[in-house]
Formats: structure tokens, sequence, C-alpha cells
């Protein structure tokens, strides 16, 4: 399983140069992928632009939206902007994708939320015809365009994936609900005869520190899913503050067949990401390649 | 601290008790319409795990109710004058009276506040309090009084049930089924007190209808049962309580709390009795509401993670009652299964139990399983009147046998070594449909594939234009067949046989290969025109495909034909002919791809015209000596299309054409026909199609262990099955970068 880490995008208190700081540091140690999350209405960066400035300030590592709502972009733009990001950073990006849980999002921008998994359907069949004729966007690195990861839990969201996708990424949770959903994934691959298997990533979020840092993460934690009413808390109490329960989740992701687990911040600080890299050291991880030999590996 | 709790059955009562331990000077008042010592319903079960929790939660009264317990660990299921016997599951029942009573002293023990003979009308007439419990029942009036903010939906069950006493002296749970002129009836029965059981007879509707039970009243509904179970009863008689007929409701509700009210047990959630929760549920309710309450001093938050906490393990014990009151919806279909079969099933029906773990809970009944299943379990019992315990093995018994998935299976005069098929990884490579040699065996080599007993080909195109992608295999020309003939010839030495799978790919041809492209991309050049029963595209991108006429159908015919003349000749062991997934004939079969206006379209029967007589011409060329099957479309899963009901027709018909075996595979009709995929998905269907139309079945559906093939084999779901081995590889070291 390989570990990637989380860009402080949305943290309300991050500003553009610690973004630009911990995406230096994330590339120069050991993550494998620097992922970043989608909101509109929230104070915080676009997750597209933000990866756009991280090209700009990295080398190797694999830079990925978990997720990016779909069917509030127009598909053509939506085709465009991942088509550049895939080509500024050579091949780098890994495209999540999924229809989003806030009906704020889709209000803000006028985009109707009753129609949204059609919408987002159409958009999925478009996305890689838009790619594959050409047109619209730049030259690409590599013949298949960005590695596109969908996300969600309703039934739909797993034949999609073996139909129009590479992989699934899941919302967050313990190991066992993972596991649940990535079956599903797994029976939609199979079912349809794809060769291989669905790429399957998952993530978690931590906060590392004395109590002060670790009640910020939770202040944060309880903001961020305030729309989801009763749950905020629970998902707060998800939140991972010592080395070992970072392990041990590590271990639970692994042992349910993940094969990227991104780790996301939840306080501003770079001290964070320093010592999730002296936890992720510990394990035994190797120092990460270059993105020359990722390339070639 | 003030609190009120409606309602004083268990939920309430054993609240009571839980809050007043925990906060001693709180004013706890239960307030219940009936008198005291007034109740309904006979006895009540907990399993062992509810009891530890009762241990746990008080004492007391935990010691109290365990000694007023019947324990057993049984479970006796008669059926066709046979009694089997599965043991390990350690129930405990308790009078619900002595129950309550147990609950009532220990509240007055603690000084809660019973108030009975109190009808409660409107909510305001119980003054101010800091939380509110509603306990009042399925139609309680905290429900009632705020439908809105709760969102309850309640469906009611098919079948018709009545909930009776006797004073037959019981051992253990007990099914019966029986039969009358008027049709089905089963029996739930177990022991709750030294000389009382528990007895409720349930049947359908039209049975209760027919037995004339729907102008019966108790007395009359009594000694109709009483003469329906006159065997079992043997002279001991039924007893009633009140007892009329009904029709389970189950209840489920988004929210269960609001403000300062919090409900539980049958006011928010009921769960089919056949699983027995209802007691358990609601006094487990209300261990979680006390915790949530210990544990966070502001009420609107308790109550929040109450709900949180205790909603999970609900809807799961929900599901698994669902599962069994479909189960036994439909039991008639089952009827044709051996005892110990049907006594599998019957074990395993919500889901929760496995084979391995029956095998577990009663060593004995698991080998019993493996030697019935071994010994011919096909061949129906002989209902010659005699009691027949069927837990005494009969001579003809294989001393030692394999599990059910290791069981050899006849289909036609096929002998396959085992009950297990494999896909072959794809990735074989191929070029106008040619196979390479090892077209067959990329999955076959190597550890996953040895040792199954059935291999099949992917679906092979009976025609050039059949073709899924340019690199699809085929079956079509002299240099396929001499390729076939070599790749079957090499499993002919081992002990697995080979099935070829016959298919046209519709209006889903001409599209890139997988490995180069996601799904039904068309192909950039060289695509070829697409037929299908009507020209409708398969997605907004794909090719629009010309409408069959009759020649095209004459020609599609013809090619099905050769290419089982061309499997025949290579002489695979088994033909598949392929009808889902949206490809052509799957395509006929479904009112979402099939608006033809002439004979192939429009109702069931024409849309099933073509795609059977394929299956006639097929059947006409390939050796009845051989089995001939088909991979059947068992439902569209979208609004409008094929169901499961359809394909069960499907089956019948198939059947009475010569058809040994059916796959079921769902879905893909169109791009958006998704089935809701997980562990077994398909599981479900085979079973509909095997024990409806008869027709022996293969199902897939992410089978990826043993454990899951033998429980479906040995529930009699499926005669083979498809496994799916793991791909991904487990326990390597963290990679990094």
């Amino acid at each position: 399983m390989r570990i990637g880490v989380g860009l402080p995008s949305t943290l309300p208190s991050a500003s553009g140069p610690l973004l630009l700081d911990w995406a230096r540091r994330a590339d120069a140690s050991l993550f494998s992928s620097l992922a970043v999350l989608d909101r509109v209405v929230y104070d915080s960066f676009d997750p597209l632009l933000a990866l756009a400035a991280v090209v700009g300030v990295t080398e190797r590592i694999r830079l990925a939206t978990n997720i990016v709502i779909g069917p509030l972009r127009a598909t053509t733009l939506l085709a465009k902007e991942a088509a550049s990001l895939h080509a500024l950073s050579n091949g780098r990006l890994t495209l999540g994708l999924a229809v989003g849980a806030r009906k704020e999002d889709y209000d803000a921008l006028g985009v109707p939320y009753a129609s949204r998994g059609r919408r987002f359907e159409e958009q999925l069949a478009e996305l890689q015809s838009t790619w594959e004729k050409g047109g619209s966007a730049p030259p690409a690195p590599d013949t298949r365009g960005p590695t596109i990861l969908l996300g969600g839990s309703s039934d739909q969201v797993f034949g999609r994936v073996a139909r129009y996708a590479d992989g699934y990424i899941h919302g967050g949770g313990p190991p066992r609900a993972f596991a649940r959903m990535a079956d599903k994934a797994r029976a939609a691959w199979a079912d349809v005869g794809r060769p291989g298997r669905p790429e399957l990533w998952g993530q978690a979020y931590f906060a590392l520190g004395d109590d002060a840092a670790i009640e910020a993460g939770r202040r944060y934690m309880r903001e961020y899913y305030a729309f989801t009413g009763p749950f905020a808390e629970r998902i707060a109490s998800g939140l991972l503050t010592a080395p070992q329960s970072i392990v041990q989740t590590l271990r639970g992701y692994e042992d349910a067949g993940c094969d990227e687990l991104v780790l996301f911040p939840t306080v501003a600080d770079l001290m964070q990401i320093e010592r999730l890299i002296e936890i992720v050291a510990r394990l035994g991880g190797q120092p990460a390649p270059t993105f020359a030999q990722a390339r070639t590996m | 601290m003030k609190v009120v709790i409606l309602g004083g059955g268990p939920a309430g009562l054993y609240s009571a008790i839980l809050l007043k331990k925990a906060r001693p000077t709180a004013d706890i008042t239960v307030v219940e319409r009936n008198p005291a010592g007034a109740t309904y319903g006979w006895g009540v079960v907990f399993s062992d795990r509810t009891l530890a929790a009762f241990q746990e939660a008080d004492h007391k009264t935990y010691t109290a109710i365990t000694d007023s317990f019947v324990i057993w660990d049984a479970i006796d299921i008669h059926y066709r004058d046979v009694r089997v016997r599965c043991g390990g599951h350690v129930i405990a029942g308790i009078a619900r009276k002595r129950l309550l009573s147990v609950l009532q002293e220990r509240c007055a023990e603690l000084g809660v506040t019973l108030r009975f003979d109190c009808d409660v009308r409107d909510l305001a007439e119980l003054g101010a309090y800091d939380l509110l419990i509603g306990a009042d029942g399925l139609n309680g009036l905290v429900r009632k009084t705020s439908e809105a903010q709760l969102g309850a939906r309640v469906t009611v069950g098919a079948a018709k049930y009545i909930w009776l006493g006797t004073d037959k002296l019981l051992d253990c749970f007990t099914f019966l089924f029986r039969e009358n002129e008027h049709g089905l009836f089963q029996v739930h029965a177990y022991p709750f007190s030294g000389d009382r059981s528990t007895f409720i007879v349930e049947c359908a509707e039209e049975v209760w209808r027919k037995a004339g039970l729907d102008v019966a009243d108790e007395a009359a509904s009594i000694a109709y049962c009483e003469r329906l179970f006159a065997d079992e009863l043997q002279g001991s008689r039924l007893l009633p309580n009140n007892s009329r007929w009904i029709s389970f409701p189950t209840l489920k509700t988004a929210r269960w709390h609001y403000q300062n009210v919090a409900l539980l047990g049958d006011a928010i959630h009921t769960a089919h009795f056949s699983i027995g929760s209802g007691t358990k549920l609601a006094m487990e309710d209300a261990i979680a509401l006390a915790n949530a309450l210990d544990q966070y001093p502001d009420i609107e938050r308790a109550l929040t993670e109450f709900e949180l906490e205790r909603r999970p393990a609900v809807e799961a014990l929900q599901q698994a009652a669902s599962e069994s009151q479909t189960y036994f919806e439909r039991i008639q279909r089952y009827l044709g299964l051996d005892p110990l079969k049907f006594a599998f099933q019957l074990l395993a029906r919500s889901g929760r139990i496995t084979y391995d773990d029956l095998r577990l809970r009663d060593p004995r009944f698991g080998e019993l399983v493996d030697r019935w299943f071994a010994s011919g379990s096909l061949k129906p019992l002989n209902g010659n009147g005699g009691r027949q315990e069927a837990n005494t093995a009969p001579r003809d018994f294989p001393a030692v046998t394999p599990p059910p998935a290791f069981t050899p299976l006849r289909l036609a005069s096929l002998d396959l070594a085992n009950r297990i098929a494999l896909l072959p990884e794809h990735g074989s490579e191929s070029l106008d449909g040619s196979p390479d040699d090892n077209a067959i065996w990329t999955g076959a080599r190597g550890p996953q594939g040895s040792g199954v007993g059935l291999l099949l080909t992917e679906p092979l195109a009976v025609a050039p234009e059949g073709l899924v992608t340019p690199d699809s295999q085929g079956a079509y020309t002299a240099a396929h067949a001499a390729a076939w003939r070599r790749s079957v010839e090499q499993s002919h030495a081992t002990s697995t046989r080979v099935c070829a799978v016959l298919n046209h790919a519709g209006r889903r041809g001409a599209t890139r290969p997988l490995r180069d492209a996601r799904l039904d991309q068309p192909l950039r050049e060289g695509a070829w025109p697409l037929l299908a029963p009507s020209p409708l595209a398969y997605s907004p991108a794909s090719q629009t495909p010309r409408a069959m006429t009759e020649e095209d159908m004459t020609a599609a015919r013809e090619a099905f034909v050769s290419a089982a003349r061309l499997a025949l000749d290579a002489d695979f062991d088994l033909l598949l002919l392929h009808m889902a997934h949206g490809y052509l004939l799957a395509s006929f079969l479904s009112p979402l791809a099939n608006q033809r206006a002439d004979g192939y379209g429009g109702a069931l029967a024409n849309r099933m015209r073509y795609p059977l007589g394929v299956f006639e011409a097929l059947r006409a060329v390939w050796p009845v000596e051989k089995p001939l099957g088909v991979v059947l479309l068992a439902d569209d899963c979208a609004p409008g299309g094929w169901t499961l009901d359809d394909a069960v027709a499907m089956a019948v018909a198939l059947k009475a054409r010569g058809c040994d075996l059916i796959q079921p595979l769902a879905g893909h009709t169109t791009p958006s026909a998704i089935p809701a995929y997980g562990r077994g998905f398909l599981t479900r269907a085979s079973d509909r199609i095997r024990n409806e139309a008869g027709v022996a079945t293969l199902v897939g559906g992410h089978l990826t262990t043993m454990n899951e093939i033998n429980t479906v084999l040995a529930a009699g779901r499926a005669d083979l099955c498809m496994l799916e081995p793991l791909r991904e590889k487990r326990g390597d070291a963290w990679r990094l970068g």
C-alpha cells in the first residue's frame, strides 16, 4: 500500500505560501501522492488551481483530487483543466470525481441538484471522448489520459467505476467500512470483465502534536462536516491523533486491500507534515524515488 | 431530572431501571395504558449475546430473568415427516408476563413511579419533563405526535400469522411445516416456561383465504390449527390470548429522536418475528440510551449519540429479518428440496449464519450436511409417511465426504469433479477472433486455475460482426476450430472440463479492447455495422445499430448453429448460450432495448421468441449427452426493464426446451442499468431460477471464499459456483513514494 498526504487547501487558516511549502516538503519526502478536496461554499482553495500551483514546485509526487465534484463543472472545461494539469505535471494527475454531498454547492452555482447523477454519468462518458477527440486539450503526456477514480457510496457508483473509471476512492471511516465498499468495486469490476482489478484508495484525517493541535484538528472536522448534522461529531472522533492509531489505520487499510491511503491534515501548520513524515519514516519506508525513476518503475 | 416514559413494556421498564440506577435522585415515571399484569403475547427469546449485555447492564434483573429461563441450544425442523435437528444455537425463552413482572419489581425497588391504567391521549397531559422516552410500541402516541420529524415508513408483509400458545412440551425451538388441501402452513414454536410454548402459525394470504381463516374467529382459528397440527400436538391444546390473524408490519424511521424526546423499541423499528428479536432490540435500545445519557450530560447530544451508536446494529438486524421474512413468504419454492438441504437453507436464511458457522456450532450436523449433499442430494425423498430421523444417517450415505464445493456434479451425461467454475483471467491475445493456443488456459495455468471442475471461455463471437472488440475470441473459422481443438485437448488431460460460451455482441459490438480503453468505447477505425432488435444506440457515443430483418435473424441463428458445431468438433464438454449483459439475445429480451412492433417485440412471449428459437436450434445440433445451458439476463436493474419474474418465466421456457444449466447475470442492458454490487449479489437470482423453474444453476456474483460457495451450494441456491479469487497482493510492506 502506498501512502499519500493531503494538501491543507480546505483549512481556512492556510495561506498560499503554506500550501506551496507543504507541497515542496511532501514532494521531497516519502509520500506517493498529494491530494486535494473540493468545496464551493467554503473558505477553501479551488482544488484544480491549487494543484496547478503545486505542479510548479514539485517534481515527482502524484497529484490527486479526492474528489472534484464533477457535475458542478462544465464537462469540456473540466476535461480541458484536467488535461492541462496532466500535461503540465508530465502525467502526474489522478482525477478523483464524485457527485458530492452538499446541495448548497449546487445552489451556489445554479446547477440542478436533483439530476446530478444523470449529469455525472453523461459527464463520465464525455470526458474520455473529449480527451480522445482532441481539439480542446493540450497534447497528452501519455495515451490514456489521467487515471480516473470515483467516489461515493450509492449502488450506482460501483457500476460507474467499472464502466468509466480506473478505481474507487472511499470517503473515510474505519477499515471495515472501506472493505465493504472495496468489495462492491471488485464485484463490479469482475462483472464487466475488466482485466486486472480496480485501484482502491482510502482517506483518513490526522492531527499530531499537543492537545491544542489535536483540539484544533477536531474543531476543524466538526466545522468541515457540519453539513452532515449529527454525524460531524462521529467523523471528528475518527481523527487520528497518535502514532499508534496512524499505524493501526495503515495496517487495517492495507489488510482490506487498499492501494493508496491519503492522510489529510486538519491543522494548517508545517509541523504537521513533519510529524507525519517522522512516523511514516519509522515504519521503514524507503526514501521516495524521483519522479523520473518512478515513471520507469 | 424529570423523565417520563410512555409505555410499560420491556423497553420502557428497562430504560427506567437503568436510568434510575445511574441517577437515584431523578424523578422517573413510567406511564402505561393497560392495568398492571395485563399482557398479551406468550414468550420472548434472547440469544446468549443479549444475555451477556443484560448481565453487564443490571445484574439484579439479569439474575431474576435467568432464574425464570428455559434454555435450549437446538433448532428442530419438522418437514415432510422428517425431523432435522441442528445444535449450538443457545437461546433462552421467558414468559413475557414473567419478564414484565421482574422488571416491574425492580422498578419499584429502585423507586421508579409506575402509573398503570393511564391512557394518555395527548403529550401535553404529561406536563413538564427533561426527557420523554416513547416506548409505547408500533402505533404509539409519541411517534404519532411527531410523525413529520421522524419520517416513519411501514411496510406490511405478504403472509398472515397468528400468535398462539400451547401446553405441548417442546424441548427446543421448533419449526413445523405442513401442507393440506389449502396450502402450506408453517409454525415457529419455542418453550418459554416449564409447561408452555409460544406457537405462531403462518401461511400465505391466499392459503389463509382458501382455508376460510379470513372469516374465522379466534376459537375457529384455533380449532383449524389444532386439526392441522394434530400429529405434532399429540393431544395437546393450542391456547388463545386475544389472538387474531395479522400481517407483519415492518417499521423504519429516519430519525429516532427530536429535541428532548427519544423513542425506543417497536415505537421506531420492528423486525419480523421469525428471527425473534423484537424484545431483544427494545431492551438493547434501553441499554444504549442509558449509556449515552451517562456519557453525555447534554440530552440532545446524548440522544444523537444513542441513535448513531444503535442504528447500524438495528438496521443490520432489520436487514436479516427482512431476508428471513422474504424466505418464509417464498418458502413454497423450496418444498422440492430434501429435508437436510431444506433445513440448511432455513438456518442460513437471514444471511447471518454460514456453512462454516454451522459446522462450528454443530460439527455433527455439518458432517451430515456434507454426507447428505454428497450422497446425491437431488433425488427426492420418498414421502412414505413413516417418521424418519434425518439426523441418523441412512445406510447409503458415504462414510467420508468432502464439503459441498468439492462434491462431483452430473449435468446430462457430463461429470464434473467439483462444483467450482472459473473464468479465465482476461488478457489473452487474439487477432480477428483467433484464440491463441493458451486462450482459455491463461487462467488455468498456475495454482489459481488448477483443480477447478469447470473452466469457461470468454464469450466467443459466433460471427465477425458479433465480436465485442477486435481482439475478442471467436468460434467461426477453421483456424478457430483448430485452436480450440488443441486447447480443449490440453484440458482433457486433466480433471477440468471446459465450457464454450457462444455470443453475439449485438449493439455492444465494435468497441475498443479493454486493455486500451474503458467499457463500450466505439472503435475509432475499422468499426463494422451493428445489429440489434431495434435501432437504438447502446450509449450516446455508440454507433446506432440496424434493426434486424427476418433474414438477419436467420443468419445470426445459423451463425450460432455453426459455432455450436465448431464447439462440438473441438470437443467442448458444455455449451452456454449468452443472453445477458446487453448483448444481442439479451437485447431481444429486454423492453429497454427491444422496441419492435412485430412478433419479436412487445409482449414477454414475443421478446422471448427469437432467443428461444436460437436455443432450440442449438439443442437440435448439440448432443443430449452434453449439457447445453444459457447465460441468462436475470434483471435489468432499471425501471421499466426485464425483471427477475421475467427471468424465471424464461427459465421455465428454456427448461421445457431441454436447457440443463442457467447462469444468471444482471444489468448492462443499458449503461445505466447497474446491479447493486456486493458479495453474492447474484445468489438471490440463482436461488429463484433454480428453485422456481427447477433448472440447475451456475452462479458467480463475487463469491471469493470456499465458505461462501459451500453456503450457497448447501442451501440449494445453486449447483455450481464461479470462484473469483481475490487478486491483490496483501501483506506487502508499505510502499512509499
